[in-house]
């Protein structure tokens, strides 16, 4: 039986969204000031890098808040029951069109796979490029200690790991049960899983 | 009242005529500037701030002081800057080091690159300066033994037998070097390599050096005459009367630096040449309005004003080519998978239906 359920909160959905948006700007920005891009002149790039950083700083400190208040932040653990299914499912049965090996619900809205990405994601990769970041900015407050050209090639590093991130998200976002299943869900928030019938209950 | 104006000419008597002309010898200080308008510079201009010269140049005694001597400004030199900081000339004396309200990451900048850096964007803006003088063309004559004389474009002279020929540019973008403020000079009795030109003026100072900023420099190249024989420069003997030796007479090379050399009590080993030379002069006039000071992309870009100065990073010049190609190609492969995982999942649901 198939069921509609209120997957993702408002606040999830806004954060979702919000820092997609930030984090696309400022790969944007980067890559400009970086002089791999020419779209806004490097003056501005430098400006708003700075002001998207510190606004998407801001809406992760009101993330974890978040998580932590709902106790949300258990989805994120990171598992590896179940997840030898799942890469076989995706270099495998999908194109056999089988089903998923793992059942979503609301407190199960993350397989293995994506519970060791995001995982990396928030603790490893986010982390190390705010520090890279923040070195970056107060390098020259920060004296010679440390080379600037090193905090910022390991600052460029951080960000193709962001764009390949990106890449793969957004492909796998479309491998819901249609094609925009997933967006569908993100924007809504509402979300069609199969649900067990259960017996006893009177129709 | 033209108490600026005059007061300019006095010390441009000699000053807009260094190196025997108008412009000749700085690209930043020529008679232009006895009433320059606001885009001329900003400090001096007529109808405008109307500076003299002494308002950054205070005299003391006879002396007048400025900050390039081979020794930096110490307890002998009471250098000569109105305000606060005795101890050198500086834009800083009156604006500080962080003059950047608007643009707050300029003040990051102003340790490591000097204000006239971004603030002469070009000089020689309205009268032309010497940027090249080739001596070892000198000495060429018309068919009736007179002297040739040739004018370029912009009216200077470009060919003149007693000089050789002479190139003269306006708006020129300086050159730009690490600097601490102390100048040295190649002196007769070092030896030179003469494999490539000669660096005339040897600037101090170098990125590591705190004290150094990057600042802009007007270049003078150019050939002069050498003693080939001990790779030493020489001082030819210019002046005299005919037989002398005096190159302005006999126009002999030869005879000139043997008569310039014995005079000055230097060696000659009887075997002269050219070489290419370089004199670096700071840039510290014309400083223009602030709309027209430099932008970021002039020097941060990949071909920027600063490409020739390596040993340090700068934002959007300066890449790890092997990090950029690893990201890149990686975010490509990553791509590339999606696409044919994509082609796949789409071809194998079209057979199922
Ligand atoms: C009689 C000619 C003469 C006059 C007039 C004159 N100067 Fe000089 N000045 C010189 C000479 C010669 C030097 C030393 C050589 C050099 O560096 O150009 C010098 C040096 C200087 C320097 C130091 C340059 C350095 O290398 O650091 C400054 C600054 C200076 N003069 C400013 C002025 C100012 C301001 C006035 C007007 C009040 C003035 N001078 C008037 C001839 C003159
Ligand atoms: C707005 C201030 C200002 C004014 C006005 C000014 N100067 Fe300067 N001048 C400087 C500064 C700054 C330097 C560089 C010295 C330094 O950085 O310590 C300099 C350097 C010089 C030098 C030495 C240049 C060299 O190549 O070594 C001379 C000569 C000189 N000025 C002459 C003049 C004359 C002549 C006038 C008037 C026509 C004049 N200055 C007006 C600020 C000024
Ligand atoms: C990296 C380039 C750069 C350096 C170095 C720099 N400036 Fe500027 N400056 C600018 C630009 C660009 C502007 C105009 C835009 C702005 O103010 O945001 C400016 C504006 C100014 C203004 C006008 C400010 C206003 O708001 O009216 C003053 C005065 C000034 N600079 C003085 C200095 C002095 C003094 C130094 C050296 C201590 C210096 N600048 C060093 C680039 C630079
Ligand atoms: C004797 C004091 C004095 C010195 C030295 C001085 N300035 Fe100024 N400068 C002024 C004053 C006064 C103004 C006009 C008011 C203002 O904008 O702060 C001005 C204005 C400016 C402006 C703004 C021009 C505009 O477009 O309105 C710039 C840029 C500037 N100065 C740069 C420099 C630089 C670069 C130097 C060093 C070569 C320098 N100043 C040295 C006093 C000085
Ligand atoms: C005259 C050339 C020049 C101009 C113009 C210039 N910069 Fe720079 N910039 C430099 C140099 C040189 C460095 C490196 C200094 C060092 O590491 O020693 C630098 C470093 C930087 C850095 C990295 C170090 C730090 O302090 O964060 C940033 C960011 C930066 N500049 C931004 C800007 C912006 C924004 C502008 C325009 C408003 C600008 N720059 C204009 C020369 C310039």
């Amino acid at each position: 039986m198939k069921e509609r359920k209120l997957f993702y909160t408002r606040f999830e959905r806004f954060w979702h969204w919000a820092q997609a948006l930030l984090i696309i700007l400022l790969l944007i920005t980067g890559f400009t000031i970086h002089g791999s891009l020419n779209i806004i002149s490097f003056g501005k790039a430098v400006t708003f890098h700075n002001q998207l950083a510190w606004l998407l700083l801001g809406l992760t400190a009101f993330a974890i808040f978040w998580h932590f208040t709902t106790g949300q932040w258990k989805q994120y653990t990171p598992t590896l029951e179940k997840a030898a299914e799942v890469v076989c499912y995706y270099s495998r049965d999908i194109f056999k069109g089988c089903e998923h090996p793992i059942k979503k619900d609301v407190d199960r809205k993350l397989n293995p796979l994506q519970r060791i990405a995001y995982f990396l994601l928030k603790v490893v990769l986010f982390p190390f490029q705010v520090i890279t970041g923040l070195l970056y900015l107060y390098s020259s407050q920060l004296g010679t200690s440390m080379e600037i050209s090193t905090v910022a090639l390991l600052h460029t590093i951080g960000a193709f790991a962001f764009l390949g991130f990106l890449i793969i998200h957004v492909y796998l976002a479309t491998t819901g049960e249609t094609v925009s299943a997933h967006f569908k869900a993100m924007v809504t928030g509402w979300e069609e899983i199969e649900v067990e019938e259960e017996p006893n209950r009177s129709v | 009242m033209h108490v600026g104006a005059s007061s300019r000419a006095t010390c441009g008597a000699c000053h807009f005529k260094g190196g025997g002309g108008d412009g000749v010898k700085h690209g930043d200080l020529d008679s232009s500037l006895i009433k320059p308008d606001h885009g001329l510079d900003v400090h001096m201009d007529a109808k405008g701030l109307n500076f003299s010269c002494t308002k950054c140049h205070t005299s003391n005694g006879h002396q007048i002081e400025g900050r390039f001597y081979s020794m930096p400004a110490t307890k002998n030199h009471k250098l000569a800057m109105p305000m606060d900081n005795p101890s050198r000339i500086a834009c800083e004396s009156c604006h500080g080091l962080h003059p950047h309200n608007n643009t707050p990451k300029l003040n990051d900048h102003t340790a490591r690159v000097a204000c006239e850096t971004c603030h002469v964007p070009v000089f020689a803006k309205k009268k032309p300066t010497l940027v090249w003088w080739d001596w070892s063309t000198a000495g060429k004559f018309k068919e009736d033994h007179k002297f040739i004389v040739k004018k370029d474009k912009l009216g200077k002279v470009s060919y003149h037998t007693k000089k050789g020929d002479l190139g003269w540019a306006k708006n020129v973008v300086p050159e730009y070097n690490w600097f601490n403020g102390v100048v040295t000079h190649v002196l007769a009795k070092d030896t030179i390599d003469d494999s490539r030109p000669v660096r005339m003026t040897i600037l101090h100072g170098d990125r590591n050096d705190p004290k150094s900023r990057i600042t802009p420099f007007k270049m003078l190249r150019g050939k002069q005459v050498y003693d080939a024989g001990n790779k030493t420069l020489v001082v030819p003997k210019l002046f005299g009367p005919k037989g002398s030796g005096a190159y302005w007479k006999d126009f002999d090379w030869q005879k000139s630096v043997a008569a310039g050399q014995e005079a000055a009590g230097y060696q000659f080993s009887g075997k002269v040449g050219f070489i290419e030379t370089e004199y670096l002069r700071p840039v510290a006039h014309m400083i223009a309005p602030k709309e027209e000071a430099l932008s970021c992309a002039s020097c941060h870009s990949r071909d920027g004003r600063l490409k020739k100065l390596a040993g340090f990073y700068m934002p959007g010049r300066d890449r790890s080519i092997n990090i950029d190609r690893i990201g890149w190609l990686s975010c490509l492969a990553l791509l590339v998978l999606v696409g044919l995982h994509g082609a796949v999942r789409f071809i194998t649901s079209k057979g199922r239906k």
